[in-house]
C-alpha cells in the first residue's frame, strides 16, 4: 500500500490533476460558445460554485488521506486543491459581477449586503484571497510556519461558509439533498482533526 | 543501463512477478464487463431516448386567428428553446428534465371539471374545451420570477369565456387552478419541494381580465407535454408560475387560494406576485432580466417592465399597496 511515486512519477500525477480540474471550465466555456446552452448563466453560476465545493472537500481531504493511507507524498498536492478552489472561487464571483451585474460595483454590493446567502457566499470567497496570496513558498517563510498554519486554518471557516451559501441558496426549493451530502462530507473530515487531536492530546498526557 | 535477467535465463523475470492465473483472468473478465456495459449501457440509452419520442404524442396543428390587440411585437422566442427550458416540477427540478420526463404524461383522455361557487358546474373533455370558444394567437412575454424571459405565441381564448360558461355566484371571489397530481406519470410528484397537487390561483377580476388566457396549444400547435399539455392558463403580467399547468381542475371559491409557491415559501412568493421590478425576490432582484434566444450572455441584461409591460391590468390594483400585496 505504501505507494511512493519517484519525482517523475510525481511530476506526471500532479500535471495530470491541474488538467483535470480545468475539464469543468473547458466544459462550461465551450457549451456556453458553441450556444448549447439555453442560459448560460444560470449554468456557469452553478457549474463554478459546485467545483468550489468539490475543490475545498478535496483539499480538507488529503490530510486525513495521507494519514489513513500512509501516502506522505499527497500533501504535495494540497496547495494545487486549495488554489482550484480560489481559481474557482473567482470565477464564480466573476461570473455575479460581470454576466449578472455588468460590472456595476455599486449594484453588486448592495446584492451582497442585501441578501444574506450572497454575504455568506462573498464572505467566503474574500477570505480565500489570504489564502491563495500566501500560498507561495517565499509568503511560507516569510510568516513563519506556525503563523502561516493558523492562517490557513481559515478553510475550517471557509469551507462551512460555503456549504451555508449553498444550502440557503438551495432552501428556496426545498431541495437539501446536495447541501447536506457536502455538510455531512465536511463534518466528516473536520470531525475526523479533532478525533485525532483529542486522541494526540491525550496520549501526550499518558 | 541495468538489464533484470532472470535466474532461468527466460524471459519471465521471477516467479513472484508473474500474475496469477486466476487474477488475471478476473481482470480480463472485469474489463470485458466493463467494456461490455458501457457499450450496452449506451445501446440501452439511445434505445430509452427513442422510445421516449415515440411516445410522445405528436403535437396536433391549431388553427388560430391572431389576436393583434393582445399581441406583443417582440421578436419570439425559438420553440427549441421555450420547449427545452422549462420549470415544471412535476418532472423534475432542472429546466432540461420536463423535456426529458414530459413524455409519461397521457394528454387524452382528459377532463377538466369546472366546481364551486358555479351554478353550472361541469366537466369538460378537450374536445369541448377546443370547441367552446374561437381559438386566438396571442404572442405573450412570459416573466420568470427567477429573472429570465421568453415570448411566446400561445393558442387560446380569454378564461372569460369559459367563466360566463359556468356562471359564478355572488360567493365566487377567487378562481383556483389545480394541476394533476398522478406520481405514476409525474415522476417530480414524490419530491418534497411543493404540496402537490400544484394549485395555482386568481382573484376574480383578474380570471375575467381578457388577457388571462386559457391556452391549449403554443406555436399553432398542441402545447408540448413540458408546457403543460393539455391545457394551462397563462396570466402575462404575473411571474411565470402563476400560469398553472396541465389543469385537471378550476375551483370557484370564496377565499384566497393557497397556492403551491405561497404555502411553501410565504416570504418569497406572494398570492399576487404581479411583475414588479420595483419589488425584489428576497434573495435576487427583480429589476432586469435576460430574454431566452435573444438577449447575449455577454450583455446587460434589460429592464423588467411594471406588470410584465401590461400596464392594462394597473386599474385592478388601484389603491393596494403592491409592495405589501406582492
Amino acid at each position: 500500500m505504501a505507494f511512493n511515486p519517484t519525482p517523475r512519477q510525481f511530476t506526471a500525477i500532479k500535471a495530470g490533476l491541474f488538467l483535470l480540474a480545468l475539464v469543468p471550465l473547458g466544459r462550461m466555456v465551450w457549451l456556453t460558445l458553441s450556444g448549447q446552452l439555453v442560459e448560460p448563466l444560470e449554468f456557469i453560476t452553478r457549474g463554478t460554485g459546485d467545483w468550489v465545493l468539490y475543490m475545498l472537500c478535496i483539499t480538507l481531504a488529503i490530510t486525513p488521506l495521507r494519514r489513513l493511507s500512509g501516502w506522505n507524498w499527497v500533501v504535495k498536492l494540497r496547495r494545487m486543491a486549495g488554489l482550484y478552489a480560489f481559481f474557482y472561487g473567482f470565477l464564480h464571483f466573476l461570473t455575479f459581477l460581470w454576466f449578472d451585474h455588468f460590472f456595476d460595483v455599486q449594484e453588486m454590493f448592495k446584492d451582497v449586503l442585501k441578501r444574506p446567502f450572497i454575504t455568506v457566499g462573498f464572505i467566503a470567497f474574500v477570505l480565500l484571497i489570504p489564502l491563495a496570496v500566501t500560498s507561495t513558498n517565499g509568503m511560507i517563510r516569510r510568516l513563519g510556519g506556525k503563523r502561516w498554519q493558523w492562517l490557513h486554518r481559515l478553510i475550517y471557516v471557509i469551507a462551512p461558509l460555503g456549504i451555508l451559501h449553498f444550502w440557503w441558496m438551495k432552501a428556496g426549493k426545498n431541495n437539501f439533498t446536495q447541501p447536506i451530502i457536502f455538510g455531512l462530507i465536511v463534518a466528516l473530515l473536520l470531525g475526523a482533526r479533532i478525533y485525532w487531536n483529542r486522541s494526540k492530546a491525550l496520549a501526550a498526557r499518558a | 543501463m541495468l538489464i533484470k535477467r532472470s535466474p532461468n535465463g527466460t524471459d519471465i523475470p521471477f516467479p513472484s512477478e508473474i500474475t496469477p492465473q486466476a487474477v488475471y483472468e478476473e481482470r480480463r473478465r472485469f474489463i470485458a464487463r466493463m467494456a461490455a456495459g458501457a457499450v450496452a449501457g449506451s445501446a440501452l440509452w439511445e434505445m430509452a431516448n427513442r422510445q421516449a419520442f415515440a411516445q410522445a404524442p405528436a403535437a396536433q396543428k391549431l388553427a388560430a386567428k391572431l389576436n393583434p390587440a393582445y399581441s406583443a411585437i417582440d421578436k419570439q422566442t425559438p420553440f427549441k428553446d421555450a420547449s427545452t427550458y422549462n420549470n415544471f416540477y412535476e418532472f423534475g427540478l432542472d429546466k432540461s428534465d420536463p423535456a426529458q420526463n414530459a413524455h409519461t404524461l397521457k394528454t387524452r383522455p382528459w377532463t377538466v371539471s369546472i366546481e364551486g361557487e358555479v351554478k353550472k358546474p361541469m366537466t369538460l373533455d378537450l374536445d369541448s374545451l377546443l370547441k367552446l370558444a374561437p381559438l386566438e394567437e396571442r404572442v405573450y412575454r412570459l416573466r420568470c420570477v427567477e429573472g429570465w424571459s421568453m415570448v411566446i405565441p400561445w393558442v387560446g381564448y380569454s378564461l372569460s369565456e369559459l367563466i360566463k360558461k359556468v356562471e359564478p355566484t355572488g360567493n365566487a371571489k377567487f378562481v383556483e387552478f389545480v394541476t394533476l397530481n398522478d406520481k405514476a406519470q409525474m415522476p417530480g410528484v414524490g419530491s418534497r419541494v411543493l404540496n402537490w397537487p400544484y394549485v395555482e390561483g386568481l382573484r376574480m377580476d383578474e380570471a375575467n381580465h381578457p388577457l388571462t388566457l386559457l391556452t391549449l396549444g403554443m406555436y399553432g400547435q398542441t402545447l408540448p407535454n413540458q408546457n403543460g399539455a393539455p391545457v394551462r392558463i397563462v396570466v402575462p403580467w404575473k411571474y411565470g408560475f402563476k400560469s398553472a399547468k396541465s389543469i385537471v381542475k378550476i375551483r370557484f371559491v370564496k377565499d384566497q387560494p393557497r397556492t403551491a409557491w405561497n404555502v411553501s415559501a410565504p416570504s418569497e412568493y406572494g398570492f399576487y406576485s404581479n411583475v414588479n421590478p420595483e419589488v425584489d425576490h428576497p434573495r435576487w432582484s427583480q429589476a432586469s432580466e435576460r430574454r431566452i434566444g435573444e438577449d447575449s450572455f455577454f450583455q446587460k441584461k434589460r429592464k423588467t417592465l411594471m406588470f410584465n409591460g401590461y400596464g392594462d391590468v394597473a386599474s385592478l390594483y388601484t389603491g393596494m399597496d403592491l409592495k405589501k400585496n406582492f
